[in-house]
């Protein structure tokens, strides 16, 4: 199948840009709830920046949810789902004023994703973890059956790889050579009960998706270069008989010096002091909700 | 009081027929089975249309993820498995990826009850349709022969929304015309009566039409409605049946907890309250043994429908 080529690329500076703004988006809208998770959110707004502001192929100004001849994204690890709604308003799905309707009673923008309320960009609820790949996978065969050159992207937690569902999923997509999806695992080592290695560890995980049947790529998930480079490797590596995937080494808390460097910010929110300091070591660049 | 019967059959090969037809008619349409594609009776879909057939292997989770990703983009996935694999197995994954998403996928489950038999309680789920009907969204459908779980498969197809479509092993008579047409949420009054009203789904239809024979013998007029959607149940016609019979007896080779009967009840007590037996298992497992030795020996049996006929009609002449 013959791919499109992407030849849009930002500038860098355009992209930390974008990605500041989400922070703030994200730390404003779980600390107006008390409630939420910025941790993880905070550690994956470069990779989603970066995919829905370059490298994905997407219709922003008509959501569609068949999605036919664009790109689909599914996001697994669901309670993220701060950083998803703050790059999909940014990026034109829904207006950005909406975001202060986080978690509150009535909203589109549900505490996970979900498709009830009909929320421009999203496909699939999220939440219950370890569901994401095989959706993925599913959306990718029905795009091969109906000649859909474009791609399915997934973005997975590192604990979320617990889950048994997720190995019934990397198992199937290489035994029906599922070549037109692209994983990407956020590795920020920490889970809600401490770090993954102590909780549960994955072991060498980079085997365990070779010996799946993948081929694995290894990313910087804080450094826009990284990025590009990985993603576009990764595009290039579609079509040839095997699914892609991306260990993505990222932090938990990025960008917020208080929530990096430990798991207590996976699912806290800040009160409004603390709100503030982190809004400090934040620019504002396209202007807050 | 007679049924014409068009041969025996099992309701699996049903659900096989009318996929296969459903694969003729619909481009659409794509099936997806975990490992037990001859226990389905897929195989003439999988062999006429072998692109749109997804084989899982042994990983049902993941089965039902891939049907719910696949109705983005437009498809119909049925998926088939085992009636207790369906559902207790995969029960988070169809709550959030099928039902709470609202995605079009037809959940078609095969060997459910005690009527799988001689593989016993492992297998013997009778829990699925209380499962499948407290989830939102969700269309629950248990087609009680051959031509009615035929019709039923193709009628899905048809309908936008999940469904959970529950059918079984044994072979067992048609009655059920080749050429009726099947209304999800409308039920099917087979014979009016003034005594009682008898409420069935699945393999107890054909046990209450051969139950109607005994009660005429001994004077009771019976109605016989086959409800082969549980959920939207056809409340109408409940009310309209209940309204001239006074009393109720629900049938269903499933759990009391949770099934048509807990289904039937809910109208009743809060529209039209009157005496209701039911003809259920009553929170046991089951074992091995021959579809109808364990009818027999759990009291989902003709004699256990006519008794309970009798209780029914019995407490209405109870003055509270």
């Amino acid at each position: 199948m013959a791919r499109k080529v992407q030849l849009f690329i930002m500038e860098n500076t355009a992209l930390a840009g974008i990605a500041s703004q989400v922070r703030r988006d994200i730390v404003r809208m779980v600390s107006a709830v008390n409630s939420g998770h910025p941790g993880g959110s905070l550690g994956c707004t470069d990779f989603l920046t970066y995919l829905y502001f370059e490298q994905m192929q997407h219709n922003a100004a008509d959501f569609q949810m068949d999605g036919k001849n664009e790109d689909l994204f599914f996001l697994s690890n669901g309670h993220i789902s701060p950083v998803w709604y703050s790059v999909l308003a940014r990026a034109g799905y829904f207006p950005a004023a909406e975001l202060g309707t986080f978690r509150k009673l009535g909203a589109r923008l549900q505490g996970h994703p979900s498709t009830d309320k009909n929320l421009p960009g999203i496909r699939m609820a999220s939440g219950s973890l370890g569901q994401g790949l095989s959706v993925g996978l599913g959306a990718a065969q029905i795009k091969k059956l109906n000649q859909d050159p474009t791609l399915v992207y997934t973005l997975h937690g590192d604990g979320e790889l617990q889950e048994g569902q997720i190995w019934e999923a990397a198992m199937y997509a290489a035994a029906n050579k599922v070549d037109n999806i692209i994983a990407t695992i956020d590795a920020n080592g920490r889970q809600i009960d401490g770090d993954v290695d102590e909780v549960l560890s994955l072991g060498d995980l980079q085997q365990k998706w070779v010996s799946f049947g993948w081929e694995v790529l290894h990313m910087d998930g804080h450094n826009f270069d990284s990025i590009r480079s990985t993603m576009q490797q990764a595009k290039s590596m579609t079509g040839k008989g095997k699914p892609v995937v991306i260990i993505m080494k990222t932090e938990m808390g990025q960008g917020v010096d208080y929530m990096m460097g430990s798991h207590k910010w996976h699912g806290v929110a800040p009160n409004p002091e603390q709100l503030q300091v982190a809004l400090d070591q934040l620019a504002e660049t396209l202007g807050d909700y | 009081m007679e049924f014409e019967v068009f041969g025996n059959k099992d309701t699996r090969s049903g659900f096989g027929e009318g996929l296969a037809v459903l694969g003729e008619q619909n481009p659409d349409v794509v099936a997806l089975c975990a490992d037990l594609t001859g226990s389905l009776k897929m195989d003439a879909f999988q062999k006429a249309h072998p692109e749109r057939f997804f084989q899982a292997g042994i990983a049902e989770a993941n089965m039902i993820g891939l049907a719910a990703g696949m109705t983005i983009g437009g498809k119909i996935p049925f998926t088939g498995t085992f009636a207790n694999f369906s559902t207790g197995r995969v029960y988070d994954q169809i709550r959030q990826s099928v039902a709470y998403s609202k995605k079009n996928v037809k959940i078609c489950a095969s060997h459910a009850g005690l009527t799988l038999g001689e593989d016993g309680a492992t297998h013997q789920v009778l829990e699925d349709i209380g499962m499948m009907r407290m989830l939102p969204n969700m269309t629950v459908i248990v087609p009680a022969d051959f031509n009615q779980t035929k019709q039923a498969t193709i009628a899905i197809a048809a309908h936008e929304g999940p469904v959970y479509l529950r059918f079984g092993r044994p072979v067992m008579p048609i009655f059920v015309k080749p050429d009726a047409e099947f209304v999800i949420g409308k039920a099917d009054v087979l014979t009016e009566g003034t005594d009682v009203t008898i409420i069935a789904c699945g393999h107890m239809v054909w046990k209450s039409i051969e139950a109607l024979k005994e009660l005429h013998a001994i004077g009771i007029s019976a109605e016989l409605i086959n409800m082969h959607t549980i959920k939207p149940l056809d409340e109408a016609a409940i009310l309209k049946s209940v309204g001239k019979t006074g009393c109720v007896v629900t049938a269903e080779e499933h759990m009391m907890n949770g099934g048509l009967g807990e289904a039937v009840s809910q109208v009743l007590s809060r529209q039209y309250p009157v005496p209701q037996e039911y003809v259920a298992v009553n929170d046991t497992f089951g074992e091995s043994g021959t579809p109808m030795e364990l009818m027999t020996k759990y009291h989902i049996d003709t004699p256990d429908v006519v008794a309970a006929v009798k209780r029914a009609i019995a407490r209405k002449s109870i003055i509270i």
